[in-house]
């Protein structure tokens, strides 16, 4: 089991420790306009064969938080607060040197669009093969051999002969294949997957999603997913993350979180979906307005403007007190239990059907 | 639900008697010519984009297309707008052909055919003021609404959900989802009779979608517009459209009710794209769907398989599908109007097989690795 803990006064590394472990992370860019709070006290942990969902709107501050695990901010206008431990190893104080020697060997990552991704300079080969002669000090030759087995692993045909092909010679699928077989080459015990198949047709996110499921059965690999399509989610993770303007609004197992949902934002997610086999004359229900700026982000907590349910909150709670996340499964809100459950069953869940 | 709408009444090249569509499009082509050669460049190839699409769209009905990129749905949906100019077929809106129509001939229809863009960013000028361009349709139309433009601008803004107060700010101070309700309200100003919406959602955010789906849909109800919607988003088209028309390749391969399209359909294609939908399971008590994955992607409109287009990526492919191109008509046991081209069609059903369908030789090879069953964890 993934044990996701929330923990506000970060404790020193013991106990049940995931092994990818952020805690109380924050990210903060300076613009022109002001201070961006990208990320703000974030806390997770990833198992080592499990695979954990985030789910968030753009500007949620999902990729974000990945992109400073990688440690691939802009080191002149980020500053970060709190840890990042990758097996017990932290990365926030890690010079670029050590993050090197874990990029593309340790942890690997796919992005959204493989063909801003791979370069158009050089052979998809030779992108593959680099990263493994780096890390492994293996031969050019031992490189080739290893990329012509990932590269048919996951599911290029003739990969001898398009070993030599450069990216654009490649359709969108088989793209976001090679960068797969390229995250995957020095058998990265962390792959973060940042909406990896958002730029894919249906019938083939279809194939690379199972394609990423089966494949992390055989590696064993820790996976990070992101993505803004709760169906897609509902299929890869275990564990699933909703966030909110930069913070963690809920957390559970992804069976928990889609089918007794405890967040008022993860409601409206929900029941702003159309289904395949919904009910067709029940009109959608969307969530108000649209995301907060994080340059001025909302007091308290962050979706209150938007939130349908923040009168049923004593006083002026919603908008002045910030909720804590607690540890386990558990929503940053504060209504009640009870309520929750009460609104859950009586308003939500019968749109859900 | 509009129940006045006239249903479903899908032709293919044979007329029955029915009220006249709104919009009629009989073997409508569009083919991109490809120059190439030195030193005098001449038509190498074509991109075959639109390749025979019939299609009709009744008064008030919204007919969604679906299909992956590439299909031909953005083509087909710029030609009906006469935003390209078709190779070949036929456009006939409202009984006048609109096909080669010149400028002028086309001035009256092009008001009552309107279109909304997928991406809100680059479809509104960005040095003009809100007011202007919704304003400006009706300046080059020369249409003088009672009250003046400006009232009737501040009018349509308050029906998409904006302030009227937002007149004479800039796009730019927008956020997606507005800005694409400032697209609704410009596609409104002349009173269409016909929307085509090209992915009107699908740059926005979950959230934000509903909002502009739930717009759309009340702009189509209580104004009785038609929509052409145009989506690859099947949860969102079905959501929307009575009618939806699968398109593959530059053809449609499956045409009818929502009802029939989505819980029987019978063309292969349609069974794969429905089954690759990735969607949220709430309840373990729905009956699994079936698990189709396709190998590889849509081969190159440039030079289309032969026959069936689909043939190449089929499970249920012979001979037969290469020389001889499916005609769409309707199958026996599928409602009127429902039509598939597929020399071998499907059940009618979209539950769980015996057998999952898996062409993708690398998904083959790492499920049956792990001994034989579908390799999902839950």
């Amino acid at each position: 089991m993934t044990t996701l803990t929330k923990t506000e006064d970060a404790p020193a590394p013991t106990g049940p420790e995931g092994f990818l472990s952020v805690r109380d992370l924050k990210v903060r860019f300076s613009t022109e306009d002001g201070i961006v709070k990208a990320v703000d006290g974030l806390s997770f942990d990833v198992e080592r064969g499990r695979t954990l969902g985030i789910v968030g709107e753009s500007g949620s501050g999902k990729s974000v938080t990945n992109l400073t695990v990688l440690g691939l901010h802009s080191p002149r206008t980020t500053t970060i607060e709190g840890e990042i431990l990758l097996d017990g190893k932290e990365l926030v104080t890690a010079t670029e040197r050590e993050l090197e020697r874990l990029r593309g060997n340790k942890m690997a990552m796919i992005f959204q669009d493989p063909l801003t991704a791979l370069s158009p300079y050089y052979t998809v080969g030779r992108q593959l093969s680099e990263p493994y002669m780096k890390h492994r000090g293996a031969s050019k030759k031992e490189a080739k051999d290893r990329a012509i087995q990932m590269l048919e692993k996951v599911g290029i045909p003739q990969p001898k002969v398009r070993f030599d092909d450069y990216p654009h010679q490649f359709s969108g699928g088989m793209r976001q294949r090679a960068m797969i077989a390229m995250a995957l080459m020095c058998d990265p015990e962390l792959l973060i997957a940042d909406e990896p198949t958002t730029a894919l047709d249906v019938t083939v996110q279809a194939q690379i999603l199972d394609l990423l499921k089966d494949l992390q059965q055989e590696f064993g690999s820790a996976i990070v997913f992101i993505t803004h399509d709760l169906g897609v989610i509902s299929s890869m993770a275990d564990d699933l993350l909703v966030m909110y303007a930069g913070r963690a609004v809920e957390r559970g197992s992804v069976k928990e979180v889609l089918r007794s949902p405890k967040h008022p934002y993860t409601w409206g997610l929900l029941s702003s979906m159309p289904r395949l086999d919904g009910d067709i004359n029940q009109a959608l229900d969307p969530i108000p307005g649209s995301p907060p700026s994080l340059l001025n982000p909302p007091s308290g907590c962050p979706f209150h403007p938007r939130c349908a349910f923040k009168d049923q909150v004593a006083g002026d709670l919603c908008s002045q007190e910030r909720p804590t996340l607690a540890a386990g499964r558990a929503a940053a809100c504060h209504l009640t239990a009870e309520q929750k459950q009460t609104i859950f069953i009586d308003k939500i869940q019968p749109r859900l059907r | 639900m509009s129940d006045n709408l006239t249903l479903p009444t899908q032709q293919g090249s044979t007329d029955t008697p029915s009220p006249e569509p709104l919009l009629k499009v009989e073997g409508l082509t569009k083919h991109f010519p490809i120059h190439g050669g030195f030193p005098i460049k001449r038509k190498v190839g074509a991109v075959q984009a639109v390749d025979g699409v019939d299609l009709t769209v009744g008064v008030g009905e919204s007919v969604g297309l679906v299909g992956e990129s590439g299909c031909g749905k953005s083509t087909t949906g710029r030609l009906i707008t006469r935003l390209l100019e078709p190779t070949a077929g036929r456009i006939t809106y409202s009984g006048q052909d609109i096909t080669h129509a010149s400028r002028r001939r086309l001035a009256p229809v092009r008001s009552e055919i309107q279109m909304i863009f997928q991406d809100p960013y680059s479809s509104l000028n960005p040095r003009q003021t809100v007011g202007t361009i919704i304003k400006s349709p009706m300046e080059i139309n020369g249409i003088e609404p009672t009250g003046g433009r400006e009232t009737r601008v501040r009018e349509l803004l308050e029906l998409v959900g904006l302030s009227p107060e937002h007149y004479n700010r800039f796009p730019h101070e927008f956020s997606g989802g507005q800005r694409q309700r400032i697209g609704v309200a410009r596609a409104l100003a002349l009173q269409p009779k016909l929307i085509v919406a090209d992915e009107p959602v699908s740059a926005l955010d979950v959230s934000i979608q509903a909002q502009v789906v739930n717009l759309l849909q009340k702009v189509q109800r209580e104004l009785g517009i038609a929509f052409l919607f145009i989506a690859h988003d099947l949860a969102v088209v079905r959501h929307f459209s009575q009618r939806v028309a699968v398109m593959y390749l530059g053809k449609i391969v499956e045409v009818g009710d929502r009802e029939s399209i989505y819980n029987g359909p019978r063309h292969p294609y349609t069974h794969a794209l429905l089954s690759a939908v990735p969607e949220v399971e709430i309840e373990g008590e729905t009956p699994a769907r079936e698990r189709i994955r396709l190998y590889g992607d849509v081969p190159s409109p440039i030079n289309p398989p032969s026959g069936c287009r689909f043939r190449t990526r089929c499970w249920k492919a012979q001979d037969k599908c290469a020389t001889e191109e499916p005609p769409l008509v309707q199958l026996s046991g599928n409602r009127p109007g429902h039509l598939t081209a597929c020399h071998f069609p499907e059940d009618p059903t979209t539950e769980r097989r015996d057998e999952d369908v898996i062409l993708d030789p690398a998904l083959r090879a790492l499920e049956s690795d792990a001994e034989g069953g579908p390799a999902g964890k839950k």
